[in-house]
């Protein structure tokens, strides 16, 4: 058994690590737009945090207005929503219990824990004074989650196939995030290069956990090239585009070899493309084109590499039977 | 202290008491007497949270808004002496045998049924006998790879048994869960008795299946085909398929070429040579059973026809094991062995046949009536509970369909110390080992004791409501 993995597993390992990443970066956007955002106009935008997850509609069908309430109601506790925490935690246990053959009882113990939590949550614990601890809780969970993997998940096929899970989506997670808060902050591309209000792309790295990181490479000022540029292409970031598909690009090769599977060509392409692109462009050249256009172009490369996994692994190209949410694309 | 109430608990009647009556709990009466209830209390609760936490959870159909449940577990152990076990082991094996031997004779040359033993109706009409197991040769005439057999105790405290479960038997996972349970919640229960170990059910599982692979199958992949995470049972097939270290795969991932039968895997197929089925025969392959089976695999029958794959439990064992079945028992077990019943039948009253029919009829609010091809516990009626619209209304059915009733007297389970709403009272128990057998049979020393947890209650099923408790058999 050890030298062989079900096509149906390995779709669920990715699906699995795709899930928690999700979750823990929407507990970061939620987070930072609750805590640092306030500071900006007197109040707070909840607006573009649906319009980055193109849940517009969805969010219509329950709401009026996007209100901290019902913006975090709609992506906390909202179990028919699903892109909301809850339900990517639904999701993720959903995987983690048709793994369980795979899985460590430790992984599945804390997953199982995490689902009963949060299925637990009432509209009083979204209360102003109890999100950020809240946030807190489930990053940690999530993070609780990635050490428990890293301290007890055999390595083989399986966790290759987690791992690049992982990766793929921490890099379109990243994307999305650059996409929406550059234009949020900056809408007239006639600002750019800039001097900004620190506050507010404070909140952007804090989103990705960066500040501290660009820091150290950026000691003082803080331009949005410069905070687009960390995201983007830094090469030591654990959240940067570029260093995530690196590490899909490895994982992926030495998978191939290792275990001698003909699938993935496609992907492999595609990941060894973008890594290749990722570390020649500069910051200022993809300003040149266009930030949106590049980060369309690489999310929709990253799908592509998805696509062909899924074609040449798990025989199909369809959304995941595993998955009851597709994710937002 | 725990047992002083206890032991003068009037509910605890004329009862066998698996605790009080037997001499076997006498090491665990004294260490519990020991405990406080609230300190039993306090580790039941936190066993009981464990299990939440591990998701041992089973579903239970009749109860949408609960998807999972925990099967309730009962801290206080139920003991049995090794003079016990041996009739259990011995007696058990015996069946298996007679069994396995009545199958192959039912798809071969059905002497059983020129020789008279049984009626050929029986056996031809049932619903669960498979025509196309006929002159099928088997490894080792296996048939019933894992056997389940449900054996109670009567108010003498003699051992009986009340059903053999020859198809896909459930709830191994949780003798081997409870005992680890127990281990974590009451190391100092368990200090200084010696306890036949449980937990080499799945190595012993994983040898028997590669012992009816094909002949040619040299080094024999095991799969464990469960219908998928939402099934009742599938933390146990889970479990088992780590126990044994074989993958765990639904139809979906299986696929039959040139009559054989392949997994699909990330660097292709891969030949599979035997399956542990947890998915009945009807759902096994659409080509053959019910076409409307997403659960199955086209070809499947194909394949094993060919001698290509082997299956566990075989197709068609339902026709051996059900109620109608049972009553021929002792027969069964003369004919082919030549000898008496080491587990004893409950006396048992064909409905199919005229005087079993009109005794049953006679004595309804006496007897337990049980439709034949019912498991779980559902459509049982019990005479002396049942209210007067029941009786009538059983009896309606009896006329209506004798021949799918059997009943037998009333037998009165043992009972056991278990623990509800903080309290220590007697619940009825059944008991159900687990026999495995590839080329010849084991017994794992232990087995599924389940609990009624409701008073009075004597349907142990869980999904009825029962709990379980660990099983130690003694040295």
């Amino acid at each position: 058994m050890s030298d062989i993995l079900l096509a149906r597993y390995a779709d669920a390992l990715i699906w699995l690590a795709r899930y928690v990443e999700r979750v823990e970066n929407l507990a970061r956007i939620l987070d930072v737009n609750e805590t640092f955002a306030r500071n900006t106009e007197g109040g707070q935008d909840w607006a573009p945090i649906v319009q980055l997850h193109s849940d517009e509609a969805a969010f219509a069908a329950r709401h009026r207005e996007a209100t901290a309430e019902t913006v975090l109601a709609f992506y906390v506790t909202d179990a028919t929503n699903p892109s909301s925490i809850v339900s990517a935690v639904r999701a993720a246990r959903e995987n983690a219990r048709m793994l369980r053959p795979l899985i460590s009882t430790e992984m599945w113990v804390q997953l199982n824990m995490f689902h009963n939590r949060l299925s637990a949550l009432s509209a009083a614990d979204l209360a102003p004074g109890r999100l950020s601890p809240l946030f807190s809780e489930i990053k940690l969970a999530c993070q609780t989650h990635t050490g428990i993997t890293e301290g007890t998940f055999y390595r083989d096929q399986a966790w290759f196939f987690y791992q690049l899970g992982r990766y793929l989506e921490r890099a379109d997670q990243t994307t999305r995030l650059l996409d929406m808060k550059y234009h949020v902050l900056l809408p007239d591309p006639r600002d750019l290069g800039s001097p900004v209000d620190a506050g507010q792309w404070n909140v952007l790295l804090r989103s990705a956990a960066g500040y501290h990181a660009f820091r150290r490479i950026h000691a003082t000022g803080m331009t949005p090239a410069q905070v687009a540029g960390f995201l983007l292409l830094n090469r030591r970031f654990p959240r940067s585009v570029y260093l995530c598909v690196r590490e899909a690009e490895m994982l992926l090769s030495e998978l191939r070899a290792r275990y001698g599977l003909r699938g993935g060509t496609g992907a492999a392409e595609q990941l060894d493309g973008l890594r290749g692109l990722l570390s020649a462009v500069t910051i200022d050249e993809i300003l040149v084109r266009g930030l949106h256009e590049f980060l369309d172009m690489i999310q929709l490369r990253l799908n592509l590499a998805a696509e062909d996994l899924a074609v040449g692994f798990f025989g199909y190209s369809a959304a995941s039977p595993s998955a009851p949410s597709v994710p937002a694309q | 202290m725990i047992l002083d109430r206890y032991a003068t608990d009037p509910a605890l009647g004329d009862f066998y008491c698996e605790m009080l009556n037997d001499p076997a709990g006498a090491p665990v009466r004294a260490r519990l007497a020991a405990l406080s209830i609230e300190a039993l209390h306090g580790r039941a609760a936190a066993a009981e949270a464990e299990l939440y936490n591990l998701g041992i959870t089973f579903t239970v159909y009749s109860d949408k808004d609960a998807i999972d449940r925990i099967l309730p577990f009962d801290v206080i152990p139920r003991v049995l002496s090794a003079a016990d076990w041996r009739q259990i082991e011995t007696g058990v094996i015996q069946r298996v045998r007679a069994l396995n031997l009545l199958l192959a004779d039912l798809y071969h040359e059905r002497k059983i049924l020129r020789d008279g033993v049984l009626p050929a109706d029986l056996v031809l009409g049932h619903a669960q006998f498979r025509p196309i197991m006929q002159d099928l040769d088997l490894p080792h005439g296996t048939y019933v790879t894992v056997c389940g057999t449900d054996i109670i105790r009567d108010d003498a405290g003699g051992f009986l048994v009340l059903e053999d479960n020859a198809r896909t038997p459930s709830g191994v996972s949780y003798v081997i869960e409870n005992r680890h349970m127990m281990q974590r919640a009451f190391p100092d229960l368990l200090r200084g008795i010696a306890l036949r170990p449980v937990d080499h059910y799945g190595p012993q599982l994983r040898a028997a299946l590669r012992e009816i692979a094909p002949p040619e199958a040299l080094d024999p992949s095991v799969v464990l085909l469960s219908p998928g995470s939402y099934n009742s049972a599938f933390f146990e097939h889970v479990f088992l398929a780590r126990e044994m270290g074989v993958p765990l795969v639904e139809g979906r991932d299986l696929t039959v070429e040139n009559d054989r039968v392949f997994m699909r895997t990330t660097g292709g197929l891969a030949r599979v040579d035997v399956i542990y089925r947890r998915i009945n025969d009807e759902f096994l392959d659409p080509e053959v059973f019910r076409a409307d089976s997403a659960l199955g695999v086209p070809g499947l029958m194909r394949a094993y026809r060919a001698g290509n794959v082997g299956l566990a439990n075989a197709v068609g064992t339902g026709v051996a094991d059900d109620k109608a079945m049972y009553a021929y028992m002792p027969r069964i077990i003369r004919y082919y062995l030549g000898q008496d019943q080491i587990l004893p039948n409950v006396e048992t009253h064909l409905c199919r046949e005229a005087e079993g029919l009109a005794y049953t009829l006679d004595h309804l609010a006496e007897l337990v009536v049980k439709p034949v091809g019912e498991a779980g516990g559902y459509g049982i009626t019990i005479g002396p509970r049942a209210s007067r619209a029941e009786l009538a209304a059983c009896r309606a059915q009896l006329l209506a369909d004798p021949a799918n009733y059997i009943s037998q007297p009333c037998i009165s389970l043992s009972v056991a110390p278990t623990l509800v709403d903080g309290e220590v009272v007697p619940r009825h128990v059944d008991f159900r080992p687990f026999a495995v057998t590839g080329a010849k049979t084991w017994v794992l020393p232990g087995g599924l004791t389940r609990v009624a947890l409701r008073q009075g209650s004597l349907i142990v099923n869980s999904s009825q409501g029962g709990g379980s408790k660990d099983t130690w058999v003694l040295e």
